[in-house]
């Protein structure tokens, strides 16, 4: 499952799925720090939550900013364009709407990496899955509106790669300050 | 904290809005109403129930998502704690509030392989920076704290969302 194929938009997901990360697969690093102005880092820093809900909540929001509503809307879309953004909207958690998402982690053997990294990614349910430094070193999170399919999906990649899948169900969330300041 | 606390079942017509906005708002200068047109809905209505799903919780917030790398927050260290259980909660809490975690959380342990139940997600320009921000909490946790770890993310295999479906 890719976001290209699919018709209705994606529903980013809270916990992991939170972290904006670019869309294609590969290195992490690079920025384009450099195209982001102070009037951008002003309104990046403003903007992370708190958008009203109102008729003309770019004027609004723009008014505290010093900024016109026209030139607020354009520099949003710029940043989209940019990818210094990747989403403007209405954040959803996906717990409260009956839907569910789980981590979980696999110590996958060098040589069965890609292969196995591929049989965990075909799974519609795995949102999103990194490579990280340990001896558990394959983490996804699972992510569905029905419990089950969570729990049918790690057990067909236990069957599938014959590896035991650890699972991470969140006991507990702590609340979390938004606060990029960029 | 999986099931669904605020008591708040989300009806078709939210369901229908919840689909219309998660990929984003329009960017124009009334986007809930041109929402509430796309669904032929009243812009009352659009805009009654998404403040109703960010009073439930449903809806965490409302604004710009930045994209961590873009911005040269190129270090993303999932840190992990061994943190007394009894301790666990009050602590998490504390982490929480510091302002490089972006998330928190409690997990089972799976011993002997995992011995952490804390996890906090930090993001730092430089792994130098990260580092800093391990040692403010290894401080803050004090001898609470048994062990700890940090695993780097060094590549993105996979990064989609939630579809919701009906």
């Amino acid at each position: 499952m890719t976001a290209e194929k699919i018709p209705t938009p994606t529903l980013p997901i809270n916990g992991e799925g939170d972290n904006p990360l670019p869309r294609e697969r590969g290195r992490l690093g690079g920025g384009v720090v450099g195209a982001v102005d102070e009037t951008d880092r002003r309104i990046l820093n403003a903007l992370q939550g708190g958008f009203p809900v109102c008729e003309r909540p770019f004027q609004k929001a723009a008014e505290t900013l010093g900024l016109d509503e026209q030139s607020l809307i354009e520099r949003i879309e710029r940043l989209l364009a940019q990818k210094v953004l990747s989403r403007f909207g209405p954040l959803y958690n996906a717990d409260r709407m009956g839907g569910r998402n789980v981590l979980a982690a696999m110590a996958v053997p060098e040589e069965r990496y890609e292969a196995v990294a591929e049989a965990v990614n075909a799974l519609p349910e795995i949102a999103h899955n990194y490579r990280r430094e340990h001896a558990l070193n394959m983490w996804f999170v699972a992510a569905s509106d029905s419990a089950e399919s969570l729990e049918a999906a790690f057990r067909r990649i236990e069957q599938a790669t014959g590896l035991p899948v650890y699972r991470f169900p969140k006991e507990r969330e702590f609340f979390v300050e938004l606060k990029l300041t960029v | 904290m999986n099931a669904p606390e605020s008591g708040l079942i989300l009806d078709a017509v939210d369901r229908r809005i919840v689909r219309a906005t998660q990929a984003g708002l329009p960017l124009t200068p009334r986007p809930y109403h041109a929402v509430a047109e796309q669904l032929g809905l009243s812009a009352e209505e659009v805009m009654a129930r998404i403040e109703r799903m960010q009073a439930a919780g449903i809806i965490r917030r409302i604004g710009l998502v930045p994209n961590h790398y873009a911005l040269g927050y190129s270090a993303n260290g999932m840190s992990v704690w061994d943190v007394a259980d009894d301790r666990a909660g009050i602590l998490g809490e504390q982490v929480g509030q510091l302002p490089f975690v972006s998330h928190c959380y409690l997990r089972p342990r799976h011993l002997p392989l995992w011995p952490y139940n804390l996890f906090a997600m930090l993001h730092g320009r430089s792994r130098q920076e990260v580092a800093a921000q391990v040692a403010a909490i290894a401080a803050l946790l004090g001898e609470a704290c048994q062990g700890h770890d940090v695993l780097y993310s060094s590549r993105i295999l996979k990064k989609t969302g939630l579809r919701l479906t009906d």
